[in-house]
């Protein structure tokens, strides 16, 4: 029998013979994370249960990203209920504020995210990890409590859909413009319940960073996991990082392997493009969207917040202003991005054009704090939702972009393309 | 079970941040969720609930976050059952993991705000009392049924699994 890649991955997972989509497994799990706003509930479920220990507690993420460093009482308690819970448990992967960045960063940063686990993690943004070639998924945090209890996860085996990229990118167009363009053409449910497994030439360019916000934003389609086979850019970043033998002979979607559907993008002439309010598949290429004026930039977050995006900015951003009306608000996605920043003088440059950073936190993403929008006002962010009040005012607007397109808005104080400034 | 209850309507694709906006994700508690549920996109919401009403929405319904506090808010400020054309993954499984009654329906589109629905859960049957007429849903998997029958995923895996 041929599998895709993620069928391979799951059946890997349980004790069965063979697999297929529409069947309910009772998956055995490598890794798990829950964060501040997640994980409180899963504690709350374990505790009610009386279980009296973790099925293995270096298999445990614990973050603390979205309402720190605490923005008020109630966020800082239930911080403290995480960390209460790490040092009862001895969970191994409890990180402070200091060395805590978020999590769909982090975790594969530290290497704990191999080709072929199977992780689940009470955040919808846990599908960031199929860019490491890891049947990866979002659940909620009965589930993430269930799990630390089991070891396990009842899963539904997913049907995939293959999206084919070819031709070589224009410049400025990134893994964040490939996902928002596939977004636009299948809808905001167009993958709902499914598997999207990317390849093709282009992917194959791709670095992991573009990869990472790629997968990340395949629950915006609604997908279950976005997944991109491992190749040798992917295991580079991996041993980089930790001790890896492949555990699987063979990690690829196999030739006869059934999707549901197959798409196919000529992406030799795409251009940046733009998520404009309330939705992500309200796409537009940026050069359609005309004097279209903002308050805030926001370049940072899961799916966007890394040393590339980063790099990028700053290069468009270097020697030059933030527009007088434009907040600009940058937020090294980790610790150890923030630091590379500082050293390559990225941080330096931000500043001077007037720009604000900040130390790692998912903060203005979800609208949780350190860049809340007030009524009436307009953020070009580098994150994945623009749904209605996501940053702050129900009154108020969100587009979403690459951080090139970001960094080049911020000068000009309205959406640009980045070829217009630089 | 039956539940009979009144309609609010919503649209498609109502996600996780109209049920429960991030900021108040500073709780747990499922009384304080629940008096924000609903409010980017209808203030008045909370208003016009009452206990044992039923949300009726388009496809996609939840779409979004991960936040279980979706379900909890909907289930804290007292609805019975939420039925959609159809449920984005997360939010479907936090449902039945908490027992949120909820229900998959094609007709959805035929109820109107404001409907009185009498609701036979395990036959999956929806009896408008208003219109008067009967809508068939679409049957849960044996999985889903065998979950929601032990009360949620904590009951199922105490029943299954007896770790402790």
């Amino acid at each position: 029998m041929d599998y895709t890649i993620t069928e391979k991955i799951l059946l890997s997972h349980t004790d069965k013979k063979s697999i297929r989509p529409g069947e309910f497994i009772w998956a055995k799990i490598d890794f798990s994370l829950g964060n501040d706003i997640t994980a409180p509930i899963a504690i709350e479920q374990f505790e009610k249960y009386g279980a009296k220990k973790v099925f293995d507690n270096k298999r445990i993420a614990l973050i603390p990203d979205h309402f720190t460093p605490a923005k008020d009482i109630k966020s800082a308690n239930q911080v403290k209920r995480l960390k209460d819970f790490a040092c009862r448990y001895r969970i191994k992967h409890y990180y402070e504020v200091g060395r805590m960045g978020i999590e769909h960063a982090l975790l594969p940063e530290l290497g704990l995210v191999k080709p072929g686990d199977l992780v689940i993690g009470a955040d919808s943004h846990t599908c960031t990890y199929g860019a490491l070639g890891a049947f990866s998924t979002g659940v909620g945090s009965t589930d993430l409590a269930a799990a630390w209890i089991t070891g396990h996860c009842w899963l539904r085996v997913p049907e995939s859909i293959k999206f084919i990229y070819k031709g070589k990118l224009p410049k400025w167009v990134s893994g964040k413009d490939l996902i928002l363009y596939t977004i636009l053409d299948i809808g905001v449910d167009g993958a709902l319940y499914k598997a999207m497994e990317f390849g093709g030439s282009a992917i194959r360019q791709l670095s992991m960073d573009d990869r990472f916000a790629m997968c990340n934003m395949a629950i915006e389609a609604g997908g279950k996991s976005g997944i991109i086979e491992p190749d040798k850019t992917t295991f580079e970043y991996v041993k980089k990082r930790r001790d890896y033998k492949a555990k699987f002979r063979n990690l690829k979607s196999d030739k006869n392997a059934r999707y549901s559907e197959t798409r196919e993008y000529d992406v030799s002439r795409l251009e940046p493009q733009v998520a404009c309010p309330h939705l992500p598949s309200n796409v537009k290429p940026v050069s359609k969207l005309k004097n279209v004026k903002i308050d805030q930039v926001f370049i940072g977050s899961c799916t966007n917040g890394r040393i590339s995006d980063l790099r990028i900015a700053a290069r468009i951003l270097k020697g030059k202003k933030v527009n007088s009306r434009v907040r600009a608000i940058i937020i090294p996605a980790t610790q150890k991005i923030y630091l590379d920043a500082i050293k390559e003088g990225l941080l330096q440059i931000f500043v001077k054009a007037g720009g604000v950073v900040s130390t790692p936190t998912c903060g203005p993403c979800l609208g949780g704090h350190a860049g809340i929008l007030a009524e009436g006002e307009v953020a070009l962010a580098t994150t994945n939702r623009n749904f209605v009040g996501r940053m702050g005012s129900p009154k108020s607007f969100v587009y979403l972009s690459n951080p090139a397109v970001a960094a080049a808005s911020a000068i000009a104080g309205k959406i640009i393309h980045p070829g217009e400034i630089v | 079970m039956i539940i009979r209850g009144k309609v609010h309507k919503f649209g498609n694709d109502i996600n996780t941040d109209d049920i429960i906006a991030a900021k108040y994700l500073n709780t747990t508690d499922a009384k304080e969720l629940g008096k924000h549920c609903m409010e980017t996109i209808d203030s008045d919401f909370i208003q016009k609930v009452s206990k044992g009403n039923i949300i009726v929405g388009g496809k996609n319904f939840g779409c979004g976050s991960s936040r279980e506090h979706a379900p909890i808010a909907i289930k804290g400020c007292g609805i019975s059952l939420v039925i959609a054309k159809s449920f984005a993954r997360i939010f479907f499984r936090n449902s039945v993991n908490i027992g949120l009654p909820i229900l998959e329906l094609k007709d959805e589109g035929k109820i109107n705000e404001g409907d009185e629905l009498e609701v036979d859960l395990t036959k999956g049957k929806v009896r408008n009392l208003i219109q008067n007429k009967i809508y068939e849903s679409q049957a849960f998997a044996e999985f889903m049924q065998e979950l929601i029958q032990s009360g949620g995923l904590m009951k199922w895996i105490r029943r299954k699994h007896n770790t402790k």
